[in-house]
Order: structure tokens, then C-alpha cells, then sequence
């Protein structure tokens, strides 16, 4: 375990800003404790300073996983974001898609979202911005990009992809022994 | 008529025995020699010259291989014959005709130091024996290697000599002379290579090449340059040159538990720098205003032309994916840094 460097923190930070804005503030600083990141494995871990005392005690090989996993960096240094991040970075999110009932299924097997599975679509998000997902009764169901601007969304026609899939909740079922 | 018939099917069994046994039996003058175990065959009888001159050329020496390689056989058949997988295989000898050397013979290798000091001396190899007697655990243990009979380092108990440090680490001091030992020994087994290898070794630094590589020039300059009284901290950079951090050197990260005010303080300022560096968000609302604009010409022109509504709508809807599509190749590779802003 150790803490992220410089460059990692800024492609992390920046990676988490397409999605939550200027909000990771609010990450990093926090009333009710302080939380840090930390790099174990090529994973990043969000944990409280307790837990992060407490994790020292274990040996690095021991050692699965601490708090919550945001994501890991790939080989080439680029950020993935996980699942598992969703529960920080959902309220904190500033473009929201709303995804009808018929297309959940669909949306958490891994498929992209289809502009007649969209519900509902933050205003003047832009292209490629990041999104996360809900339901129709407000429960985060994953991340995405958006694939067109809500403008573009109006026009556009039912078959096409108006989010690309990131990540899903369907993906603890999925992806059980690879997400930490 | 039985009769003549029975003579003669004895008389054709004769003729083709005796046909058979010609096929098999060939005559030759010499024996040959043969070397079953290589399947090989020497002949050492003359060649009719005037056989091989004729045009019968061909057909002579198919013959002689015929009958060489049938005497061949012959004899392979002579040996001992197991069945394996229903074949019958024959057991081939070991082979008595030694091979030439496929490569050239070793050089021999030139004396280590040590061989040249002995010979100079006249000092002999004396053969050890493999085991000696340990006294302290009463049995025989190898000379040197893993568990030898006196070893060094595994005592339990060493006295501190009367003139030594009272709080210096006496087995540490031990371990780390072994140590020595064995990397003296070793760098004088590279010496050794090196010399018999005519490769030439520096005394310090790095080794003379006759053509460098880029990589290579690079390196010699930062050794040349630490290779100062004060390690190169005084040296001045010629204009365009970067000083090399780190080099060879393990990457040092942040303690793992360091002050959390200073990292809280650092990750905002990292925020801070980051967000005067995004520009404000102008291609997507230019864009989003422009559909606007064209949303509603085209919602006007449909009021005024009803017939031609659909046309319309659609070329209102091609016109905004060529707008948009415009917009976004301009976001391409690095037309402008401002550009860039859209494709996150």
C-alpha cells in the first residue's frame, strides 16, 4: 500500500471529475472524517484514516483489499473506474440518465443504452460527458459516457446508442472474483 | 501325363528356387565390410573401368548398389530381431566406425591467476577427501558447502576478543566478512572469465566501446558528470539540457501514513490547478445554441410550408448532423488546445 504520486492522483482526479465536477472536494475533504486514497496492487482504495491505520498492520501479500476499491490503473497508467465507486460518486454526480424499467435488464447485463430504453436526460450534457445511471425509481444502477448531447438526443432515432455502458451493478454478479 | 505335369512343377520349382536364392546371393571377389551398427558397408573390391566407361554407365552402378545394399541386408537380418507393435525390428549393434568431429575441437582455456602462480611455484593439486570428521556433532559432514563440518557462522557463542568494541555485533561482524569473502571470490571468477575472454573491464565506471549507441553516449555523460568531488551537484547544464532524475535509482513515494492535513492540502491545490486549466465549456453550448436556432427555423418553416414538412424536418435533421459532425472533426488531434474539451 502506499499513497498515490503526483500524475496518479491527476489522472485519477480527472477521471473522477468527468462524472462528479468539481465535487471530488467533497470527497477529499469531509466533515465527518478524514478519508485518503491509497494505491495497493495497481487498485486505488478510498478508506477512512482508522481503517487505513488499522490495514498497516496486515502484510502486503495478505493484504485483499481496504475500504472501497474506486478503480484500478492499467498497465499503461490510464484510471478504470469500478463499480464499486458508485455509492461515493453517485450523489455527487452532475449529469444523470434515467433508463426506462424495459431497458434495465438490458443496461445491467452490459449492454449500451438505446435512445428508446432512455428515460430522462440531465439538461446541456455534453458529448462524451460522464453520466451516472438510474432507474426510473432513483436507484444508481452503474456509470456511462454519454454517446450525444441532450440536444442531439432529441433527434436523434430510436435505435441509436445514446449511452455507452462503463459499468454496471449487474457486474457483482459478472464480475464476482475480479472486483475487490 | 501326371507325371510330365509333376516333373515339370518340380523342374519350374528348382528354377524359381534357384532364381530367389540368385536374387539374395550375390558374388563378389572381396567380402565386404560392414559397420551394421551405422548400417554401413565398405566395398573394397575393383571397378571394371571398362564397365564404367560404356553407356551401360547407368545400369552398372544401379547394379553394384543393388547388390551392395542386398549384402547389407543380408546382414542386418543376421542380427537378434524383436517384435515391437507387430513389426519385426532387428536390434542394431553398437556402432564400430568412429565419426569425424562434427565441430572444431575446444581451444583450451588460457590459466587463471592462480594456475599461472602454481606452476610458477611448482606448487601440486592435492586431492581432499569429501567428508570430514566433525568433533561437535560426532559425524561426517562434507568439507565445504550446505551443513559443512566447521561452519563459521552458525555458532551459538563467540567470545568478544579483549581488544575489540564490547558493543560491536560480533555474528554480524562474522556474516558480513563471509560475505566478503564471497564476493571477493567472485569478482576475481569474473576477472577470470574476462581475461581468458580477451573482453576488456574497467577498472571504475564504465567500459570502453568502440561504437556507441545513443543510450550509450547519454550514459557516459551522467557518469562523467556525477564523476565530480561533490557528485556533480555544482555542474552547470548546457543550455538545452535536462538534469536526469533518478537514475537506476528506486522510486521513493510518500510515507504511508504521512500528515493528512498536508495531503488534504495538496490534492485541492491539484484540484485548484486543474480546474483554471479547463476552459469554459464554449463548443458544446456554441453547438447546443446553434441547433436551437436551427430547432426553430425549422419549426417556423414546417408552420408555413405544411406539405413539405417531413422534407424539411429531415433536412433540418441532416444539416444539424453535418453541423455537429463539422463540430466534432474540429475536435480532433490538437487543432486547438480549447477544442479538446469535448471529447472527454
Amino acid at each position: 500500500m502506499r499513497p498515490l504520486t503526483d500524475e496518479e492522483t491527476k489522472t485519477m482526479f480527472e477521471k473522477l471529475s468527468k462524472y462528479i465536477g468539481e465535487n471530488i472536494k467533497l470527497l477529499i475533504d469531509r466533515p465527518d472524517g478524514t478519508y485518503c486514497f491509497r494505491l495497493h496492487n495497481d487498485r486505488v482504495y478510498y478508506m477512512s484514516e482508522k481503517i487505513l491505520k488499522l490495514a498497516t498492520n496486515i502484510s502486503r501479500d495478505k493484504l485483499v483489499s481496504v475500504g472501497t476499491c474506486f478503480g484500478k490503473f492499467t498497465k499503461t497508467q490510464k484510471f478504470r473506474l469500478h463499480i464499486t465507486a458508485l455509492d461515493f460518486l453517485a450523489p455527487y454526480a452532475k449529469f444523470k440518465v434515467w433508463v426506462k424499467p424495459g431497458s434495465e435488464q438490458s443496461f445491467l447485463y452490459g449492454n449500451h443504452i438505446m435512445k428508446s430504453g432512455l428515460g430522462r436526460i440531465t439538461e446541456n450534457t455534453a458529448q462524451y460527458q460522464g453520466v451516472v445511471v438510474y432507474s426510473m425509481a432513483d436507484v444508481p444502477l452503474g456509470f456511462g459516457v454519454a454517446a450525444k448531447t441532450t440536444q442531439e438526443c432529441r433527434k436523434v432515432d430510436p435505435m441509436s446508442i445514446v449511452v455507452f455502458h462503463q459499468a454496471d451493478i449487474g457486474e457483482y454478479i459478472r464480475s464476482e472474483d475480479t472486483l475487490t | 501325363m501326371a507325371s510330365c505335369s509333376v516333373e515339370d512343377v518340380l523342374t519350374k520349382a528348382e528354377r524359381d528356387e534357384a532364381e530367389k536364392l540368385k536374387g539374395i546371393t550375390v558374388n563378389k571377389e572381396l567380402d565386404l565390410e560392414f559397420d551394421p551398427g551405422n548400417l554401413l558397408a565398405f566395398d573394397k573390391n575393383r571397378i571394371d573401368t571398362r564397365e564404367f566407361k560404356d553407356n551401360k554407365r547407368e545400369d552398372f552402378l544401379r547394379s553394384l548398389a543393388r547388390d551392395n545394399t542386398q549384402l547389407l541386408i543380408n546382414e542386418v537380418w543376421k542380427l537378434p530381431t524383436e517384435r515391437v507393435e507387430e513389426i519385426i525390428v532387428a536390434k542394431l549393434p553398437d556402432p564400430t566406425t568412429s565419426l569425424p568431429r562434427e565441430k572444431p575441437a575446444p581451444k583450451p582455456k588460457p590459466p587463471t591467476k592462480w594456475e599461472q602462480f602454481a606452476k610458477l611455484k611448482g606448487i601440486q593439486k592435492k586431492k581432499k577427501t569429501n567428508l570430514v570428521w566433525d568433533e561437535v556433532h560426532k559425524e561426517w559432514r562434507r568439507r565445504w558447502g550446505y551443513k559443512r563440518a566447521k561452519d563459521d557462522t552458525k555458532e551459538w557463542l563467540i567470545e568478544v576478543p579483549e581488544n575489540a568494541d564490547p558493543s560491536e555485533d560480533q555474528f554480524a561482524k562474522r556474516n558480513k566478512a563471509k560475505k566478503e569473502r564471497v564476493a571477493k571470490n567472485e569478482y576475481n571468477r569474473l576477472k577470470n572469465i574476462a581475461r581468458a575472454q580477451k573482453i576488456k573491464v574497467p577498472g571504475m565506471g564504465l567500459a570502453p566501446t568502440p561504437r556507441q549507441s545513443k543510450a550509450e553516449l547519454a550514459q557516459a555523460v551522467n557518469v562523467a558528470k556525477i564523476s565530480t568531488a561533490s557528485v556533480g551537484k555544482f555542474q552547470d547544464n548546457l543550455p538545452k539540457e535536462k538534469t536526469p532524475k533518478n537514475t537506476g535509482k528506486k522510486r521513493k513515494f510518500q510515507p504511508l501514513i504521512g500528515d493528512f492535513s498536508s495531503e488534504k492540502q495538496k490534492q485541492l491545490d491539484l484540484l485548484k490547478v486543474m480546474d483554471s486549466k479547463k476552459p469554459r465549456l464554449d463548443i458544446t453550448k456554441a453547438v447546443n445554441k446553434q441547433m436551437r436556432e436551427e430547432d426553430r427555423d425549422s419549426a417556423q418553416k414546417s408552420k408555413k410550408g405544411f406539405g413539405k414538412k417531413g422534407r424539411r424536418g429531415n433536412m433540418s435533421g441532416k444539416g444539424k448532423g453535418k453541423a455537429g459532425g463539422k463540430g466534432k472533426a474540429k475536435k480532433g488531434k490538437g487543432q486547438k488546445p480549447h477544442m479538446k474539451q469535448g471529447k472527454r
